[in-house]
């Protein structure tokens, strides 16, 4: 698996250059959000906003009345958080194309629980208007941008920076609403999203060895809900259906899949794999996924909760991650 | 249509309309037990002012009649609409206008009536189930574009929308119409700071300095003075004055300070025109007629203002 190094720097300079109507706010974490080569390439499209988060997203809110694209750059925590209000009556009412990038959401970061976004898609999805994305590795990364941008309305998305696994290639870019089809299989479904999908690979695989068929979903489009694969692939799971997130159970992606379940009729077992209903507390990413039972591990231990059967799977084939030779439908469909 | 006085002549039409936003909110105050009253009455002048002599808006053909609840914004609807249309066309050289505390509606729609962009019989519709003419102004809402009912958050829209259009090169101004009272939300102080660092110089607000709020007296429910030095603080150009000169409004007004957004604090009377309503003192904020009594006497008061100055 290739690693990547501070992915969102570049690539939004590049991405932006011909897009004057795309503006960067950054509410003193500038270059904590890996916009500072935004800021330094074009300073007339900059606004640094202090640590006044309410007033940046209503600002924000101004600024795409006139026609202008606002991208909010800050922690995922700060946005939600801290202008929940202005988020819900400066952006998300009158529909406005406000693009908040919220970095090290959930247990990515370790300034505990006060720097921590564990319940940020299950407060925003209840927002109408908003589209909810989050990325899992470089190319999610790399084209989010243009994906947030093509969308109308509000987007808010769980972005990464820093070291970011390349599990997709570049060619494959995310797309809205059309989630990336990792493996498929009749037994169980495994729907996983931003980092719990480097973390799922490292268990589909082995799993799938054992004779058990999995289909394991990348979803990066968390709102609107409604991608026909998932609910294909929760109906042909004979055994059940398993959720991994970097977020609480309660309001996000387990939730979602219980809702559409609910709502389609698919009585079957659903495991949320996530934040137990907890706030966590300041320590590294590794620790804190296997703490908060949020690892492959954990994943391994559901699995065998829906199989009713010991796997026997060793941590050394846990450490490695198996990239699927098909990202996607549309990857499938080029073959 | 609208009226702007020539020289000479806007004072008497500024008059005219401060004392027929009396007149109308106090009407409808009358007619329905109660009202936003002392908020017309401190308000009048600086909302006359800014609508004959300070703000440059388009004029409007035919007095609009408020249609029916547009639904709320979003992908599905293709007829939704803001209120900005009341306030004339939009365009890189006019001025635009956001109400703050979204309570002032009643008293923005009848300063609309009187100036000729609401037709009157819009009024009517104040309350209205399934209408847009709203008791808290929305961005729906006859002469609003924004939504500001959420205290705090009118003056950091509005920096935005400033913040934009100088990045388009527009040269008209967004004036913001503020309570005195919404200076104890941080948020307020947030996009003060935010408006000065950002050298807003084409933002431009007039506050209501009627010391009043929902609890009662400013002084009372947390201190927000003193708001010239407060604000002169973080950077702002500030004048203050008597709310009630319209000279001095229209003076400060026309100030265009360099590098720095303008703030007008324009100290009122909220019983300014109407005497009777100090005995409610210092329960302003919402007025609700305790029996047939008062109901006469403000019916009396409404008497006076309604007989022609001249």
């Amino acid at each position: 698996m290739q690693m990547e190094t501070k992915v969102h720097y570049q690539n939004f300079v590049n991405w932006a250059k011909d897009k004057p109507e795309v503006l960067v706010l950054s509410a003193d974490l500038t270059g904590s959000t890996e916009i500072d080569l935004f800021r330094d390439t074009y300073p007339e499209r900059f606004f640094s906003m202090g640590i006044a988060e309410q007033n940046m997203l209503s600002f924000a809110g101004g600024l795409a009345r006139e026609g202008f694209v606002p991208f909010v750059h800050t922690f995922a925590v700060f946005i939600y958080r801290r202008a929940y209000d202005q988020i819900a009556m400066s952006v998300s009412y009158p529909n406005l194309p406000v693009k908040m990038f919220g970095f090290l959401p959930g247990i990515t970061t370790p300034g505990g629980a006060t720097h921590q976004a564990v319940e940020d898609i299950s407060v925003l999805r209840s927002l109408p208007n908003i589209t909810i994305l989050e990325c899992g590795d470089a190319t999610d990364v790399e084209s989010v941008a243009e994906v947030a941008y093509r969308t109308p309305g509000p987007v808010y998305v769980r972005m990464l920076r820093g070291e970011i696994p390349r599990l997709f290639s570049p060619r494959d870019p995310m797309r809205l609403g059309s989630n990336r089809i990792i493996s498929r299989g009749d037994d169980i479904a495994i729907l996983t999203s931003g980092i719990c999908t480097e973390e799922a690979l490292r268990v589909s695989h082995a799993v799938k060895k054992r004779g058990i068929g999995v289909t394991h979903i990348h979803v990066t489009t968390l709102k609107p809900f409604n991608d026909p694969e998932v609910l294909a692939a929760i109906r042909r799971a004979r055994l059940g259906v398993i959720t991994m997130e970097n977020h609480s159970v309660i309001g996000g992606l387990g939730s979602s899949a219980a809702e559409l379940m609910a709502k389609h009729g698919v009585g079957k077992r659903l495991l949320r794999i996530g934040l137990n209903d907890t706030y966590a507390h300041g320590a590294s990413r590794r620790y804190l996924m296997k703490e908060y039972e949020i690892d492959a591990a954990a994943l391994v231990r559901r699995v065998e909760e829906l199989v009713q059967a010991e796997l026997h799977i060793t941590e050394a084939e846990l450490a490695e991650v198996y990239l699927a030779p098909v990202h996607s439908a549309a990857r499938e469909e080029a073959l | 249509m609208t009226v702007r006085g020539s020289d000479g002549d806007w004072q008497d039409e500024v008059r005219r309309v401060a004392r027929g936003i009396r007149r109308r909110v106090l009407a409808h105050t009358v007619a329905n037990s109660g009202g936003y009253l002392s908020q017309a009455c401190s308000a009048a002048e600086i909302l006359a002012t800014l609508y004959i002599k300070s703000m440059n808006l388009a004029p409007v053909k035919t007095p609009i009649l408020p249609g029916p609840f547009p639904g709320t914004p979003g992908p599905g609807n293709r007829r939704y609409t803001t209120g900005a249309a009341y306030n004339g066309e939009q365009g890189a050289d006019f001025d635009r206008f956001i109400l703050s505390p979204a309570q002032y509606a009643l008293a923005l729609y009848a300063a609309l009536a009187e100036v000729g962009r609401l037709a009157p019989e819009g009024m009517q519709q104040f309350n209205q189930d399934g209408g847009i003419v709203e008791m808290i102004g929305a961005e729906h809402s006859p002469g609003m574009e924004v939504m500001t009912g959420s205290l705090g958050q009118g003056l950091s829209q509005a920096a935005g929308i400033a913040a934009a259009r100088r990045l388009k090169g527009e040269t008209g101004r967004v004036w913001v119409f503020m309570s005195d009272g919404e200076f104890q939300s941080g948020q307020n102080w947030e996009a003060v700071q935010a408006a000065a660092h950002h050298r807003l110089a084409n933002l431009a607000v007039v506050v209501d300095v009627n010391g009043q709020q929902c609890d009662g007296e400013v002084g009372s429910v947390m201190t927000v003075e003193p708001l010239k030095k407060r604000l002169e603080s973080f950077g702002a150009r500030v004048c203050r004055l008597n709310g009630h000169n319209i000279e001095a409004l229209a003076g400060a007004g026309s100030l265009r300070p360099q590098n720095r957004p303008l703030v007008i604090l324009a100290n009122t009377n909220p019983c300014q025109g109407l005497a009777l309503l100090r005995a409610r003192s210092p329960k302003l904020h919402y007025v609700r007629f305790g029996g047939e009594d008062e109901r006469l006497a403000y019916r009396e008061a409404l008497k006076i203002l309604e007989v022609p100055e001249d």
